[in-house]
């Protein structure tokens, strides 16, 4: 009888499963496995090392390069061949305080405004420093995009993403503009509109270095003057040293 | 058999067409010389408006040294018509820029070939600003002769911007050509591809203080 089986089924899995209860937990496998008593006693778990915060990566762009030489600065002097000498400069001042650095271009080559946008982009970085340089004026420029604040989503576009971190770009500028100021240097600072910064995904700045016209506190230097140079970039650097600890805020 | 009547009429035909032919030519020569004459005659009258009444117009020029534009105050004749003026305005301003003490300078002698203007389309929100747009088309010359860099390009649209702005107050957006093209940017920097909104030019800084140090 089917209903007779079923019954005598249901009768020996109950059994069995009452046989399991009253026995307890499953003896340990015998084996080559460690029995428990040889087990080294658990110590206590060590304290959590505290969480860093997350590196600084720094996108230094050299404007210019391979047919676009930019501004010609003095004789010979080509503008794209300072920015890529200041760039180099500043990277290596950089990497010797422990922030990482993404260069754009590291040779006299052609890049268009969305080769640039794109390295800087993928980087997600927290500081992009657009290097320029002019014979035009004194002291070194900081510009900012002319773009107006918006609100960060997930998607940005791709001709305006700089709107979204126009306000931390000008906490960026002002960081810098304070760091050179403490090194005597004289700044100006402004908005622009200048590619590739309106497609940049990042708080950034473009530093347009100028020769320094004698004055009040300074005395005239040429843009190719090394001491120039490094006291421009010691600033920069220690400007981004400081906003390793400010840019999350 | 061609009959006589089809001769004379095919004959008149084709003299009709003769005489036609050179009436054309000579009103097409006659129609090239009146506008070769009106292309001379339109920078004449931007120097020298005749018969237009003085009057004192704002320019914004800027200073290379400090970033900053500094107003001066001009009274000169003015026509009429608002491209023209709009023209006028900013042959004066390339003038202080080519003076011997000029603080932004570049030497060109004739930076604007034409400016006109657009109205600006207003949204249905109407938030946008409204009034019109300056389309100035540049003189190559004057690219040639701009110095490159951010902070020059910038303070030349920035100057011709409050200048249009602040004596032309419908004025509220600017777009720039050069020879009549579209072009990515006016000496390697300066973004010429975008519209600019006249009232950033209105952002900008006085003179710097001479007291405050390093700036």
């Amino acid at each position: 009888m089917r209903w007779t089986e079923g019954l005598a089924f249901l009768g020996l899995l109950a059994g069995v499963v009452l046989a399991q209860t009253a026995q307890g937990p499953a003896a340990p496998a015998k084996g080559p496995l460690p029995q428990a008593p040889n087990l080294p006693p658990m110590q206590a778990p060590a304290p959590m090392a505290p969480v860093q915060p997350p590196r600084l990566v720094v996108v230094v762009d050299a404007a210019h390069g391979g047919n676009d030489s930019g501004a010609r600065i003095g004789d010979g002097v080509l503008e794209k061949s300072v920015t890529l000498e200041l760039a180099g400069r500043l990277r290596s001042v950089l990497k010797a305080r422990g922030l990482e650095v993404v260069m754009t271009r590291q040779t006299d080559s052609d890049m268009t405004p969305l080769d640039r946008a794109q390295t800087a982009n993928h980087a997600m970085a927290g500081a992009c420093l657009v290097m320029h340089a002019t014979a035009t004026g004194s002291g070194v420029h900081l510009y900012t995009s002319s773009l107006s604040p918006t609100q960060r989503t997930a998607f940005l576009p791709w001709a305006t993403a700089q709107a979204a971190f126009v306000t931390q770009s000008l906490k960026l500028e002002s960081e810098i503009d304070s760091a050179l100021v403490h090194a005597a240097i004289p700044v100006t600072l402004g908005r622009a509109s200048v590619q590739p910064m309106d497609s940049l995904a990042c708080p950034e700045v473009a530093v347009e270095m100028a020769p320094l016209v004698a004055g009040h506190v300074t005395s005239g230097r040429p843009l190719t003057d090394v001491s120039y140079q490094k006291q421009v970039v010691d600033a920069l650097a220690a400007a981004l040293e400081q906003w390793q600890s400010d840019w999350k805020q | 058999m061609i009959s006589r009547a089809h001769k004379y009429l095919f004959a008149l035909l084709l003299a009709v067409c003769v005489v036609m032919a050179v009436f054309l030519i000579r009103l097409r020569n006659r129609a090239q010389d009146r506008l070769q004459a009106q292309g001379t005659s339109v920078p004449q009258s931007i120097a020298e408006p005749a018969g237009s009444p003085p009057k004192t117009v704002t320019l914004f020029v800027p200073n290379d040294l400090d970033d900053s534009m500094t107003t001066v105050e001009r009274t000169i004749p003015l026509p009429a018509d608002e491209n023209a003026q709009a023209r006028v305005l900013l042959e004066a301003l390339i003038e202080a820029w080519r003076a011997p003490d000029s603080t932004h300078p570049i030497h060109v002698e004739k930076g604007v070939d034409d400016v006109y203007f657009v109205p600006v389309p207003q949204g249905k929100g109407a938030s946008g600003p409204g009034g019109q747009m300056a389309v100035v088309d540049l003189n190559g010359a004057l690219a040639a002769a701009q110095p490159s860099g951010i902070e020059p390009e910038t303070l030349t649209l920035l100057s011709m911007m409050a200048t249009l702005h602040a004596n032309l107050p419908d004025v509220t957006e600017v777009h720039f050509l050069v020879d009549g093209q579209a072009r990515e940017t006016l000496a390697g920097h300066a973004d010429l591809t975008r519209t600019y909104l006249a009232a950033e030019a209105e952002q900008r800084p006085g003179p710097a203080e001479p007291a405050s140090a390093g700036r």
